[in-house]
């Protein structure tokens, strides 16, 4: 007897490789970026549906196909997720901690620079006819 | 910094100048305004001189290791003194409109 297409495999490593490219997409929101709970959701969901998968393999070979290229589907899922998880916890962390920076009350370092349009632009010109400016230091395009 | 557009005429309002630091040249930072219709100034420190000032360098984290800036902001009243500074622990968390407009409710420290 020809044997089942075991679905649950194939669906749950989609959704783990989704819940991987997705992140791009989500990090659009503040609520689904500050912690990409979105991503691990779909993570979750997809190593679910793969162990669903592999009990169906395991448990009934004579109905179920997939002992093989479902156990390497899971290990490589497992292996993405254990990758997401050092990036997100660990990697983005990695942040200098700026013990110099410019404190609360402390008069900000001055400067002058090109806009992106090549006109310089000095924090004195940002100051005077305003109540202040916003400096958001970024990490650039490049 | 997309965050920040959307509620640029809230900081227009209050009389705050809005820019952004990076070490990108300004060719990049004009591109990228143009394509994220960015209003504010992007300005370009591709020396990092003025990021060493403020102490937020991140070394080797660039493109090829280069030296980039960590995301940070800073708030300065008019006589250039902090009046609030957000320093994440997380590449990935920056600082909301929100949190600037609530430091800008409160009392200034210099006591303006």
């Amino acid at each position: 007897m020809k044997r089942k297409w075991n679905w649950p495999i194939w669906i749950g490593f989609v959704v783990v490789v989704a819940g991987l490219f997705s992140y791009e997409f989500f990090a659009q929101f503040p609520i689904t970026r500050d912690f990409p709970w979105a991503n691990f959701l779909l993570l979750g969901i997809g190593i679910a549906l793969l162990i669903i998968g592999l009990f169906r393999a395991f448990g009934r070979p004579q109905v179920y196909r997939g002992k093989i290229f479902g156990s390497i589907f899971a290990a490589i899922a497992v292996l993405l997720v254990a990758f997401f998880s050092y990036v997100i916890f660990y990697v983005l962390h990695q942040v200098p901690a700026s013990a110099g920076a410019p404190h609360v009350g402390q008069k900000a370092p001055d400067f002058f620079l090109l806009d992106q349009n090549g006109k310089p632009v000095g924090l004195g010109d940002l100051l005077s006819n305003s109540n202040g400016a916003l400096l958001i230091f970024y990490r650039g395009f490049w | 910094m997309r965050s920040f557009q959307h509620r640029l005429s809230e900081f227009d309002a209050r009389g705050i100048r809005v820019v952004g630091i990076s070490v990108d040249p300004p060719e990049v930072s004009r591109r990228q305004s143009q394509r994220l219709g960015y209003t504010f100034p992007l300005l370009s420190d591709p020396e990092t001189k003025v990021i060493r000032r403020y102490d937020v360098l991140h070394p080797g984290a660039g493109p090829k290791g280069a030296d980039i800036a960590r995301p940070a902001e800073f708030l300065l009243d008019s006589n250039s003194v902090v009046r609030w500074v957000n320093l994440t622990d997380n590449i990935a968390v920056r600082a909301r409109p929100a949190q600037v407009l609530e430091a800008l409710n409160q009392p200034s420290p210099a006591g303006q």
